[in-house]
């Protein structure tokens, strides 16, 4: 078997077929457009119980999260600035002596919190499997080839308007064992701080069209298909670079900070 | 600095997602878990195991803290990556090990604000869709425990999973203990800050 992760005991790990999975994935969206249908707000978030990532079943709180006021600690974040971090970092595809294989894109876009204003000077940190679906990582078993000239991590701070923009190679799909014949849909991780550490997101960005959206239980773990949109950058044929690269747009919002939310006088146009 | 005006409206938040098993080319770096070296004379170490709800260590944790200095300032200081080994920078960040275990090296904070002194602790790993926040707080200031907003808002058989075990000075440092059991007997409780 490909993608022997080396971990702690999964419940009812990787014997169950992609059809019992995709029941199971349909039976949780159709009860979260249920809830949408009788009055309820769409989820915006993962359900963290979520069954049919068998990883979650023993990785979940069974108590409801305690809802509190953050205070001051929570209100401010870690400064992070330029010189936690070489520009050089935003690139990965000069980090080793040959070019890596793969189709070069770049993948830029602007982080902003829930009022739309920029983030600005904040830590952003990417990683991805390479071309063939694989991790620089020992517990990656796939059997794809390493490639020696890509590590696929990068690092940037963002600019005064919240902007970032890397430079890589589109990852490949990759096996793994949630269930027979498991598949990632390709993807790259990306980690954000914002002002305040309650905006702190760890997510993933997709790429448009990916056959393997509805098949796959950590996208499909937001059980809101507006919401898991969310997540998937469009290709934008301006940022495309003449003979040497394609572009995507991903525009990244972080929660709050908290604050009463007001409709604005634009929503009334 | 003036605040741009921008056409944006209010958006909806990007969704989270796991952290997945393989972050560990990228988010772990040198002198992460180390947020003083552990030399200084004040240092503490803050450390435990993550369990899953089979009790099992969970290997592929990543935990982050944030606190405020002996002094109760949140540092505004650069260097939380590269850091220079004098700047406090309050940020540290942790995989655990094959064991479940984390150890980070840093200071007692000192109390922000109103509140009783804490470690923020925030914990990623494969099987959490979505981070959990928590606090680390300190059995010797059990005096201001009494009228802190959040230990209060905490059922009170649950309210111990927020304090460090104290275990005294252990190799030339005070050592504190927070197991984090991420489900099951004794579950940590983990906040929501609404944010």
């Amino acid at each position: 078997m490909p993608h022997d992760i080396v971990s702690a005991p999964t419940r009812g790990s990787g014997h169950e077929s992609q059809d019992s999975i995709t029941i199971e994935i349909e039976a949780i969206e159709a009860d979260a457009a249920a809830r949408v249908a009788a009055g309820g707000s769409p989820e915006l978030q993962p359900r963290r119980d979520y069954a049919p990532y068998r990883s979650s079943l023993l990785r979940h709180p069974t108590h409801e999260l305690v809802r509190v006021d953050p205070e001051e600690v929570e209100r401010l974040s870690p400064a992070f600035g330029h010189t936690d971090v070489n520009v050089l970092e935003s690139d990965l595809t000069i980090q080793h002596a040959g070019e890596p294989i793969g189709e070069r894109m770049t993948v830029s876009g602007r982080v902003l919190d829930g009022e739309g204003r920029p983030v600005r000077h904040q830590l952003i940190e990417l990683w991805q499997a390479n071309a063939g679906g694989r991790y620089v990582h020992k517990r990656d078993q796939h059997p794809a080839p390493l490639d020696p000239n890509f590590t696929g991590v990068g690092r940037a701070i963002t600019g005064e308007n919240g902007e970032y923009s890397f430079t890589t190679i589109k990852p490949g799909p990759y096996p793994w064992k949630n269930h027979v014949n498991a598949w990632r849909p390709a993807h790259i991780h990306f980690s954000l701080f914002g002002t305040a550490f309650t905006q702190r997101l760890i997510t993933q960005m997709y790429f448009p069209g990916d056959p393997l959206f509805a098949l796959d239980p950590i996208y499909q773990s937001i059980a809101d298909a507006d919401a898991r949109a969310r997540l998937v950058g469009q290709y934008d044929h301006s940022l495309s670079v003449p003979e040497f690269s394609l572009g995507y747009n991903w525009d990244i919002v972080l929660t709050g900070p908290k604050s009463t939310w007001m409709e604005s006088e634009e929503d009334h146009d | 600095m003036t605040e741009p005006t921008t056409a944006q409206k209010p958006a909806l938040q990007t969704p989270s997602q796991t952290v997945g098993p393989f972050y560990g080319y990228a988010l772990p770096y040198v002198g992460g878990p180390e947020l003083v070296p552990g030399y200084h004379p004040r240092a503490i170490r803050f450390h435990g195991t993550v369990t899953d709800g089979a009790g099992e260590p969970i290997l592929d944790a990543l935990l982050e803290i944030w606190q405020a200095d002996e002094s109760g300032a949140l540092s505004r200081e650069l260097g939380s990556i590269d850091r220079d080994g004098f700047t406090f920078t309050g940020f540290g960040r942790c995989a655990t090990t094959i064991a479940g275990h984390y150890t980070f090296t840093t200071l007692k904070p000192g109390a922000a604000g109103a509140a009783a002194p804490y470690i923020l602790v925030t914990v990623f790993a494969r099987g959490v869709t979505h981070h959990l926040f928590t606090r680390a707080y300190f059995a010797e200031d059990s005096a201001l425990h009494a009228a802190d907003a959040v230990l209060s808002a905490v059922p009170g058989d649950r309210r111990d999973t927020l304090i460090c075990v104290s275990e005294g000075v252990v190799g030339g440092a005070a050592s504190y203990r927070f197991d984090i059991r991420v489900q099951g007997e004794n579950e940590t409780v983990f906040l929501d800050f609404d944010a």
